[in-house]
């Protein structure tokens, strides 16, 4: 199942927590060789894991960590904008419509149906709010998979560096990009609404009377 | 976005001072066809400011009774930056029982969508939409208006933010040559798909380019954007384009 969480509510989902930071050190780290720095318990955070952004995160029967990605509003701080500009012409992406979603990253073993998963999540999530694009930051290799996911972002700018390129890209947010990953993976609408509903709603919620 | 709409948010950046602000919140209600809305953040002083179209008593009790420590609304937006439906939040505790059926009996609607604000520095400000009607009804409409409530939301608090800050001037906010080049050619009445391909870049990167923009200004459309950035000599009027 998927589950949103705030960076402040992770300690409620110690082992969720503990597993996704660690992937992410897999991934981007030992995979990706992306440079980013893991701490020495094997954590991959950085300055936006410390600004209380939003988690989709992937979670297994076994409480463990199946795919996660992080997103924050473009108007405040975040990672494209303060490190990738450079990729998109140097215009600062900034919209109350559109959120930046990074660090996508898939647990080892983790099949198609979690990577589908996510993007539905990301997707039902835009929906929801009102938001019209995500702005992604990802490996170069990427956009294959999440073409055959059924949703692909275009991508603005790659910076290309041997094996390791990263790109930035959009997504448009629609309910025709909903339905074909609802199709193509399989996964039915009332359960990605139920992921939503079940995160953002409070745990006692009152009918509010009329 | 309804042409009605798009007018009332025009007249937006017109409001000088909080009162003007506040009579716009009437005009705002009136055109989406709402209860109330409410726009309310405090200064840095303890000071609230607001614009709404509740009654000025109810606001006053509001206040004095310092029912942010018990609003949900409020309560439930620490730390957070994502729309929030009324209906989600935590109104289990007695103390925002009372207080909501109080609320209620001051002629807030029961149903309500607000978008926490969050300025550069931690300064924080709350923009709603309060509606009387049942929950399918309620649904459909912010559905079919989540879109307009974030972009209004920001307007409204940008606008708020320049009457505290003195700063009635038009904003100045510096754009990238990208945007610059996208409102330049937009202006010369060229068709989107030609703008982008002329940039090189696609229709959905311009939109996000125009999007920001858009934000960067103040502006509420892309025209208003265009009269803007043309008013600040960002672009100029007859500029000859760039040849690409």
């Amino acid at each position: 199942m998927i589950r949103f969480i705030y960076a402040d509510e992770l300690s409620k989902f110690p082992e969720l927590a503990e597993t996704m930071f660690k992937d992410r050190a897999e991934q981007f780290k030992n995979r990706l060789n992306w440079d980013v720095s893991v701490s020495e318990y094997g954590w991959e955070r950085d300055e936006y894991d410390e600004i209380n952004p939003l988690y989709t995160v992937f979670e297994r029967a076994d409480g463990t960590h199946g795919g996660s990605m992080r997103t924050l509003p473009t108007i405040g701080r975040c990672m494209t904008n303060e490190h990738f500009s450079h990729l998109t012409d140097g215009v600062k992406i900034e919209s109350p419509t559109i959120w930046e979603c990074t660090r996508y990253c898939l647990a080892p073993g983790s099949g198609p149906g979690v990577a589908a998963s996510l993007l539905l999540a990301g997707c039902e999530m835009g929906l929801r709010f009102g938001l019209t694009q995500a702005l992604g930051v990802f490996d170069a290799r990427m956009p294959r998979i999440y073409g055959r996911i059924g949703w692909s972002p275009e991508v603005i700018g790659t910076e290309v560096n041997g094996r390791d390129s990263i790109s930035v890209g959009l997504w448009e947010i629609t309910e025709e990009a909903r339905a074909e990953i609802c199709r193509r993976s399989d996964i039915p609408l009332a359960t990605v609404a139920g992921w939503f509903d079940a995160s953002f709603s409070a745990t006692n919620p009152l009918r509010v009377a009329a | 976005m309804r042409e009605d709409l798009e007018a009332v948010l025009e007249r937006l950046q017109t409001t000088k001072s909080i009162e003007e602000l506040q009579v716009w919140a009437h005009e705002l209600r009136d055109a989406l066809g709402v209860t109330h809305v409410v726009y309310h953040t405090v200064k840095q002083n303890g000071e609230h400011v607001g614009a709404f179209t509740y009654s000025l008593d109810w606001a006053r009790r509001y206040v004095e009774n310092d029912y942010r420590s018990v609003d949900p609304v409020i309560v439930g937006s620490v730390r957070r930056f994502h729309p929030m439906d009324w209906k989600t939040l935590d109104w289990s505790s007695p103390a925002a029982r009372d207080f909501l059926r109080e609320a209620i009996a001051a002629g807030v609607g029961n149903q309500g969508w607000s978008i926490p604000l969050w300025g550069p520095s931690g300064e924080f400000a709350m923009f709603s939409v309060n509606h009387r009607t049942d929950d399918d009804t309620w649904d459909v409409f912010t559905r079919r208006h989540a879109k307009d409530f974030l972009l209004i939301a920001h307007l409204m608090h940008q606008q708020a933010m320049r009457i505290i800050n003195k700063e009635l001037a038009e904003p100045t906010r510096d754009l990238s040559r990208r945007e610059r080049e996208a409102l330049s050619m937009l202006s010369t009445g060229m068709a989107r798909a030609e703008v982008a391909d002329r940039l090189g870049i696609s229709e959905n990167t311009l939109r996000a380019y125009i999007d920001s923009a858009r934000h960067k200004l103040g502006a509420s459309n892309v025209t208003h954007a265009v009269a803007l950035a043309m008013a600040n000599g960002m672009i100029g009027a007859n500029e000859p384009l760039p040849k690409y």
